[in-house]
């Protein structure tokens, strides 16, 4: 064959591998980018059991399933083909996905809803734990050894790349129906489009022939008759399992984690920047640094893979706790309040809402936007609990169509009486004011219990260009850890037991170490609450990813070698130090 | 480098145990929080709520768990070749 054709044909393999796994990793995100929607429409909070049947969604799909998903179908690749596999478990994704935009919500199916959201979520889950190492190997095995950290990184761009496709297509989405359409029932729509992607990649992927390798050792009746036992009774193969474990992947899931999905939540939760301006740095931040993968891939191949992987989780440990400063800093009132344009912000006039339970009891909402000279806005939402010394009489038919004022005499702390004016919700009119017709008046009998103050920030341009450098950078760190790190596995594996022995240890590291970073961080986080700081430092949660990198960076730089194994068609296992 | 190899396979030892103490405190304490809100729940609403809450935290917990020990089991084993020399290069 010559090297132009070459050269084609292992690009239709990575296309093929790649457009699979990318759907499957889309099909795996949306999930939980709609978190939010997908509980109030599945696991209400006040229904026990469905919220139990959340937890059991959101923890066994990404740490039980997963991994047993990789030993499932890695020993079914070990042992019936690559190409067969994940065909599997791409059908197994992608029907999974498109049911669960189907099933209906809480409110019309009951218990039966959560109960078929989860069964849906773990065979996503399951599912996932078998694609990667399939479509790693398989390209792999079809690259020339000298190239192969070039050709698999393209397989390793499509875990970031699925983010960005679920994150793209929720937004649009979101745009196209608005909030309260998406809401409502919008939310399904990425998940319908799911079954779009998985037939093309189904179709693409049936044309696609068995790896050359596996087709070989089966031609020749070497195939493993069974590849649990020997990838984890073996000791020599046990032994790599071990050390691609604990001395790559676990710092690695970190990483990845860290970079992208804490980096997001850290910009939405802590630092209060609005739903779609966090997703759109993210976006930026994605889109600038996925060539990167590529890159390092393809450095991999001249340098090695060790020191590639092992200089990204260094550069995270050093730099992690300044970027997420200065994300702080980027975001802080305080520290940018000199920028305050004082004449455009605006303090809306207070709405109040009746609880349906309890007409005595009135919720007032009062907004107040902070706008900053760089085009800054920080919307402040306070929401005030007044409990009222008699019912309003209020009825929210017969004052639908009216302009309804309350107006509150509350008693002060120093004993005079003050009124507030708060328009009722339901009959919001432009110029709600106390001079309206129908003013109701109403002393209070308390006020200000529970006052709560939520934020939601608008960054400038110029903070949010910064934010997508940082964001940016820390996605590199994941390009650099994982560019290089499919090429890594599988040559640490022999043919016969690859899928199976990769798999495990990659889902492990990224399913339980990664996916357990919101988790433990959060738990670090309660650890430095105080009386005096009631929120905690919101920058001990990095202690995690930093803690479990600093221990695979240690154990890698010990352990691993450098050397690339140019013969991943070895029978049998070769310690590559030696 | 091989007599630094074996001696940090003590460590390695060592730092699954300690890894799977560290996690049972912390599922101890906090599903001790989750009991207290439990009794301290003053009405039936409140107590359902509380209880369906502290289900929810031993549920985590245990899943946490049972999938954190086996991996703690495999740091033991990596340390113990790592001190046996299993990673000794030539």
């Amino acid at each position: 064959m010559s090297k132009k054709s070459e050269s084609s044909s292992i690009f239709q393999v990575i296309g093929a591998s790649s457009v699979g796994t990318l759907i499957e990793w889309y099909d795996f995100y949306i999930f939980g980018s709609l978190a939010t929607i997908i509980s109030k429409q599945f696991f209400p909070e006040e229904q026990g059991t469905a919220a139990l049947l959340s937890t059991l969604a959101i923890f066994a799909a990404g740490f039980i399933v997963r991994p047993f998903g990789a030993l499932v179908f890695g020993r079914l690749g070990d042992l019936l083909g690559r190409k067969f596999t994940f065909l599997l478990t791409l059908v197994l994704m992608g029907g999974s996905t498109f049911a669960i935009g189907l099933v209906p919500g809480y409110k019309t199916i009951g218990v039966a809803a959560p109960l078929l959201v989860l069964l849906l979520r773990l065979v996503q889950g399951l599912a996932l734990g078998g694609e990667y190492g399939g479509a790693a190997t398989y390209v792999a095995e079809h690259s020339p050894a000298n190239r192969r950290g070039f050709f698999t990184s393209w397989i390793q761009t499509t875990a970031t790349l699925g983010l960005f496709l679920s994150l793209g297509v929720i937004l649009f989405t979101r745009n196209s129906l608005g909030v309260d359409q998406f809401n409502d029932w919008g939310w399904r729509v990425p998940f319908w489009v799911s079954i779009i992607l998985v037939i093309v990649s189904i179709y693409i992927r049936l044309r696609m022939h068995e790896s050359p390798l596996f087709a070989k050792i089966k031609k020749e009746g070497k195939i493993s008759k069974n590849p649990l036992k020997e990838s984890f009774s073996n000791k020599t193969n046990l032994k790599m399992v071990l050390l691609a474990l604990f001395g790559a992947v676990m710092g690695q899931g970190v990483v990845w984690y860290t970079g992208q999905f804490y980096a997001q939540s850290f910009i939405e939760n802590t630092c209060k920047v609005d739903f779609e301006q966090s997703r759109t740095i993210i976006l930026w931040a994605i889109v600038l640094a996925t060539p990167f993968f590529i890159v390092f891939g393809s450095l991999s191949d001249k340098y090695g893979r060790k020191w590639i992987m092992m200089l990204g989780m260094l550069l995270g440990i050093l730099s992690y706790r300044p970027i997420y400063q200065k994300f702080l800093d980027y975001t802080s009132p305080a520290l940018t309040r000199e920028n305050v344009a004082a004449d455009k912000c605006v303090v809306h006039p207070s709405i109040a809402s009746i609880d349906p339970k309890n007409n005595q009891k009135l919720f007032v909402v009062t907004k107040k936007d902070s706008v900053y000279n760089d085009g800054a806005i920080f919307k402040y939402t306070s929401t005030d609990t007044l409990y009222l010394s008699e019912h309003i009489g209020y009825s929210s038919e017969k004052h639908a169509s009216m302009n309804v004022v309350l107006a509150c005499n509350s008693l002060n702390e120093d004993s005079t009486i003050s009124t507030k004016y708060i328009a009722l919700k339901s009959s919001l009119k432009e110029g709600a004011t106390a001079s309206g017709i129908d003013t109701i008046q109403v002393p209070v009998q308390k006020a200000g219990v529970k006052a709560s103050i939520g934020v939601e920030k608008n960054v400038g341009s110029g903070i949010f260009w910064a934010m997508v450098f940082l964001v940016f950078i820390q996605i590199v760190y994941v390009t650099m850890v994982y560019g290089p790190i499919a090429a890594f596995l599988v040559e640490l594996f022999p043919t016969r037991i690859r899928y199976t022995s990769m798999s495990l240890p990659y889902h492990v590291g990224n399913g339980v170490f990664g996916g357990l970073v919101p988790f433990i961080s959060t738990l670090i986080i309660e650890y430095t609450k105080t009386a005096e700081n009631p929120t905690g430092s919101p920058l001990a949660g990095l202690w995690y990813p930093i803690g479990i990198a600093a221990v695979c960076l240690i154990i890698g730089t010990l352990y691993l070698s450098n050397k690339i194994d140019e013969d991943v068609m070895d029978e049998e296992n070769e310690y590559i130090h030696n | 480098m091989n007599n630094l190899r074996r001696f940090l396979g003590v460590v390695w030892i060592l730092l699954g145990p300690a890894a799977v103490i560290f996690m049972l405190s912390q599922a101890f304490a906090k599903i001790a929080i989750a009991n207290t809100k439990v009794l301290a729940a003053t009405d039936e609403a409140t107590k359902a709520l509380a209880s369906a809450a502290k289900l929810n935290v031993q549920l985590q917990w245990v899943i946490i768990i049972g999938i954190f020990l086996p991996i703690a089991f495999g740091l033991i084993i990596f340390g113990l070749y790592s001190m046996k020399g299993e990673y000794d290069r030539n």
